[in-house]
């Protein structure tokens, strides 16, 4: 069962408030260098779980496995594997680009050089070698989320963990932060995704669908649409919805 | 250990970019040390003293010259009736009334005996005890100088004399006692704000789960965000230190080195005391409060304004858990006595223990997971 | 507008840190400084150089360590042992006999006693002057009587007004009464108002057909009603507590105590429209009100020993004159007749800070 091939592997997750129960019965497997989408309505649980998987809570019952790690018992493993960018803005703003790739770049133990070269390297890509020394705070949102995402891949993880990353940007923005992702799972690397966006569902090679913290479907974007006859993500995502109210 | 440097790196960065904190640290300290040095002050000078002269007597004119004569009064006048010099205390025009009975001269003549009152207004019971004290040792004078008046040839004094020997602070000076305090207070202030405020401002900005989902390790983490603080401390300590010694002529009569050692270890026992605070609570204002709360209670309890020995034993109890406690105490020690290490060795365990204990506290605190 | 003031209690009863602020700091204040805090001497630590160890000296150690004032740490054996006793820092005094104390006393008629005193805090080494040769003067005077020399002497009757059992509570209630009105009512309104800027909801109440005033009196009415609930609970801990009185009107008191409360809020106010975050309401609450509160006013320490210019800035704070009401009201019992002054200037203030106040929430609407 556990393949090498399935970087995260989820079976009979867990996870309680008190009585309430964010994620019920979790099972699912995420494929070595695999785009996977995680969506799901507002308090469907998908936030639960991506901090379960990256290490941030802690699961109630069941087992989840990412990169090798355990992430119950090693979570601190588990976190020198994965990149995180979060729903709320992740960067420092009173720092400059540059100090921000720094700071993350030396806790993470890279060495100077290291990081230099990162730096450089990821700046360059984005097109932003000029604004290293410019304040976080000066920077426009788009820009800075494709800055999160720059640092939370700098130390080269084998799993990135996206949660809402492009929430409130504008859709060219939004088009060149899927290259990015795009780029970055060609060299090998998984991404694991949440959206409220159905358009970037289907730049996923699969998705799992989240409703009342379990999970309703799980496949490629087509072979969804098939299930459900319709035409688009968005009406898939409606179909499962609707189906639980 | 590289680790630590990189998050120290940061936050001096982050302290010394931002425009409205660098004032607060360096120049609001110097403000509060100036300004509570003259104001933070028990030192009784100009009371304000009325006369009710019942007698109007030739030695009743001696005693309110006596008294007019003195630095410490300020004589504003001689009434008739006790009513009137009620009512001088009651409109707070004097703070002391002293009451020569009718026939005093006589009295003193005849019974070798008379009765002076002196009447304080005592809301404020310690400078009222205070007050008395002087008049009642003025008028302690006046009645040695009647005795030898009275018989010149019989040499009669009082057969035991007492000489006081004011060490540590011969001039009485208040602000010499004070100075030392308040240099642990405004340490004490800016260093449980900075560390109170800095965690919980990345929980605020969401910055927090950034770093809980890196491989840090809690130690590294608190190391970093308690030694810029540390650092900032120990140097308005050191403003501090030389504004004492050239503002207010208060050097430091001991080790300066030792000084520096123990306030080391007592910035430990703070910071950490604000990082606690800080993972305890979710916003700025929740943690200020709390910190404000147990600034208060440490301050009044510390023995900054008021005697430990004082206190009930209950309350001196308490100051075991008051890290202000004994770092005002060592540090009036060493500043104005010049004592050493064993002096307070006793304190200064209980006060390294103390910090080792609340800094463990700090790193159990700070969960990296929900 | 009464849903708008529901609102505003739910905000503060919800938050169980902003109760424990509001409730628990008052009370902690209080019993403090009624029970811990005292600027009263006693069981002053002392040492015994005793050089002579006759009867004499004997007798008087004796009538030190008996007199409630003095607890003896121990007995030293030489001079040089001295200043290691004071530099650790557990004794206040050293009292030495001189050699052949008795014998002097007896043959020249004169023997000296030597008082060191650690004058580190200037007050309790006068204190400890002043009650330490007080015993031995007294010693003295009947050593003379006994001789037959009758003296003549001066008997002087202390007397002490308002508070007889010099206690520190009854200088530190008013002043505990005064900070607490201006932490809640100026403080936490400021930062109320200014969370609500922050959030946003601000603009929510704006847009509603609530009037300006309105909002604003939805905004300090449950801020009256908790200053006026703490001021009740202190009083009634002072009273009940630490027994101390009200002489004058307690009608008086409540009055003079609503005008300062409106005075404070109405700086609250002023304070939310010139602050854009709650962080910086809260700064400059603390350092432009609650510091000079403290210090400026009176509270703890004397005005009158303050260098003049100190003494002229506390002219300005409102603070100074309540606590003077207040002490008068409480302690001395006295009618408005001796403060009707400080009334017209806090009535004053209170106008200036109201006018001041609309006038810039009016411009921030506009």
């Amino acid at each position: 069962m556990k393949d090498d091939d399935h970087i995260i592997v989820v079976e009979n997750l867990v996870k309680k408030f008190g009585s309430f129960v964010a994620n019920d019965n979790l099972n699912f497997f995420v494929k070595r260098g695999e785009i996977f989408g995680f969506l799901g309505a507002n308090g469907a649980g998908k936030t639960t779980a991506i901090k379960i998987l990256s290490g941030l809570s802690k699961p109630s019952s069941g087992k989840a496995n990412v990169a090798g790690f355990d992430v119950g018992r090693q979570s601190e493993k588990v976190k020198r594997n994965i990149g995180y960018m979060s729903q709320r803005f992740s960067l420092y703003d009173d720092l400059t680009v540059k100090e921000n790739f720094r700071f993350y770049g030396g806790i993470y133990g890279l060495s100077a050089k290291a990081i230099k070269q990162k730096t450089a390297h990821l700046l360059q890509k984005l097109d932003m070698l000029d604004y290293k020394d410019m304040l976080l705070s000066k920077i426009p949102l788009g820009w800075k989320q494709k800055l999160a995402f720059s640092v939370a891949v700098m130390h080269d993880p084998a799993v990135v963990f996206l949660d809402e990353p492009t929430g409130g940007v504008d859709p060219i923005t939004r088009r060149q932060f899927w290259e990015l992702i795009y780029d970055k799972a060609s060299e090998g690397t998984t991404i694991f995704v949440t959206t409220h966006y159905m358009d970037e569902a289907e730049y996923c090679e699969r998705v799992s669908i989240m409703s009342e913290g379990r999970i309703e479907a799980l496949d490629t974007p087509s072979n969804l649409k098939k299930k459900y006859r319709v035409n688009t993500m968005d009406e898939v995502f409606v179909r499962i919805a609707r189906s639980d109210t | 250990m590289r680790t630590i440097l990189y998050i120290l790196q940061k936050e001096f960065i982050q302290v010394f970019r931002d425009k409205t904190m660098l004032p607060i640290i360096f120049v609001v300290p110097i403000v509060q040390l100036l300004i509570l040095s003259y104001t933070a002050t028990f030192e009784i000078k100009n009371i304000d003293l009325v006369v009710v002269d019942h007698d109007k007597s030739v030695v009743s004119a001696k005693i309110v010259s006596k008294f007019s004569g003195s630095a410490f009064f300020n004589f504003k006048g001689v009434v008739d009736s006790y009513e009137e010099g009620e009512n001088s205390l009651r409109n707070d025009y004097a703070d002391q009334v002293i009451v020569v009975e009718p026939g005093f001269e006589r009295n003193l003549q005849l019974e070798k005996q008379a009765h002076i009152q002196v009447v304080t207004n005592a809301i404020n019971g310690s400078a009222a005890s205070l007050m008395s004290a002087y008049s009642i040792s003025i008028i302690a004078d006046f009645n040695r100088e009647i005795i030898v008046d009275a018989f010149p040839l019989a040499n009669i004094e009082l057969p035991i004399s007492t000489q006081p020997n004011f060490w540590y602070n011969p001039e009485l000076n208040y602000m010499t006692f004070m100075v030392p305090g308040i240099l642990v207070l405004l340490v004490t202030i800016i260093g449980m704000f900075l560390s109170g405020m800095n965690l919980v401002k990345e929980k605020e900005i969401g910055t927090i789960e950034q770093i809980n989902v890196t491989p840090i390790k809690k130690y590294q983490f608190i190391a970093g965000k308690l030694l810029p603080f540390w650092v900032i401390a120990n140097i308005d300590l050191a403003i501090g230190l030389l504004m004492a010694y050239l503002v207010f002529q208060i050097p430091v009569v001991g080790s300066l080195p030792l000084l520096f050692g123990v306030a080391s270890v007592y910035l430990v026992a703070i910071l950490s005391i604000g990082l606690f605070i800080s993972t305890m609570t979710n916003t700025i204002q929740q943690s200020m409060f709390i910190s404000w709360f147990f600034l208060v209670v440490f301050i009044l309890m510390s023995g900054l304004f008021t005697p430990i020995e004082s206190m009930p034993n209950w309350a001196q109890d308490l100051n075991y858990i008051n890290p202000v406690a004994y770092f005002i105490k060592i540090n009036r020690m060493i500043m104005l006595k010049g004592s050493g290490f064993t002096d307070f060795a006793r304190d200064f365990y209980l006060l390294l223990i103390y910090a080792v204990s609340v800094l463990s506290f700090a790193i159990f605190r700070y969960k990296k997971r929900i | 507008m009464w849903p708008f003031i529901k609102k505003e209690f739910f905000h503060i009863f919800r938050d169980f840190r902003s109760m424990l602020i509001l409730f628990g700091m008052p009370v902690a204040q209080v019993l403090l400084f009624g029970f811990a805090i005292t600027t009263d001497i006693k069981d002053v630590s002392i040492a015994i150089l005793d050089n002579s160890k006759d009867n004499v000296s004997r007798e008087i150690s004796n009538k030190l360590v008996s007199s409630g004032y003095f607890i003896l740490n121990s007995n030293l054996s030489s001079n040089n042992e001295i200043e290691a006793a004071f530099k650790r820092g557990d004794i206040k005094e050293v009292v030495v006999f001189e050699n052949d104390f008795a014998q002097k006393l007896q043959r020249e008629g004169v023997a000296n006693i030597q008082l060191i005193i650690d004058a580190s805090e200037p007050n309790t080494a006068n204190m400890i002057n002043a009650y330490t040769s007080g015993i031995i003067n007294s010693y003295s005077l009947e050593l003379m009587k006994k001789q037959g020399k009758i003296p003549i002497s001066i008997i002087t009757e202390p007397k002490m007004l308002y508070n007889s059992g010099l206690r520190s509570v009854f200088m530190f209630v008013p002043g505990v009464i005064t900070i607490l009105l201006m932490l809640v009512s100026a403080m936490m309104t400021s930062i109320s108002i200014t969370r609500e800027k922050e959030v946003g909801t601000m603009e929510a109440i704006l847009v509603s057909p609530l009037k300006p005033i309105q909002i604003i009196l939805g905004k300090v009415a449950p801020y009256v009603l908790l200053s006026f609930i703490n001021l009740i609970v202190i009083l009634l801990l002072s009273a009940f507590v630490f027994d101390m009185p009200i002489r004058g009107s307690i009608v008086l008191l409540l009055v003079e105590s609503i005008l300062f409360i409106v005075m404070a809020l109405a700086l609250g106010i002023l304070i939310s429209s010139v602050s854009k975050s709650q962080q910086q309401a809260m700064l400059l609450s603390m350092f432009a009100l609650l510091l000079p509160t403290i210090l400026l006013s009176g509270f703890i320490f004397p005005i009158e020993n303050m260098p003049y210019a100190l003494q002229l800035v506390s002219h300005v704070m409102p603070s100074k004159w309540f606590i003077i009401i207040v002490k008068n009201i409480m302690l001395k019992g006295v009618g408005i007749g001796y403060f009707w002054k400080e009334t017209l200037i806090l009535l004053a203030m209170t106008v200036f800070f109201i006018l001041m106040s609309v006038k810039k929430f009016k411009t921030r609407l506009e």
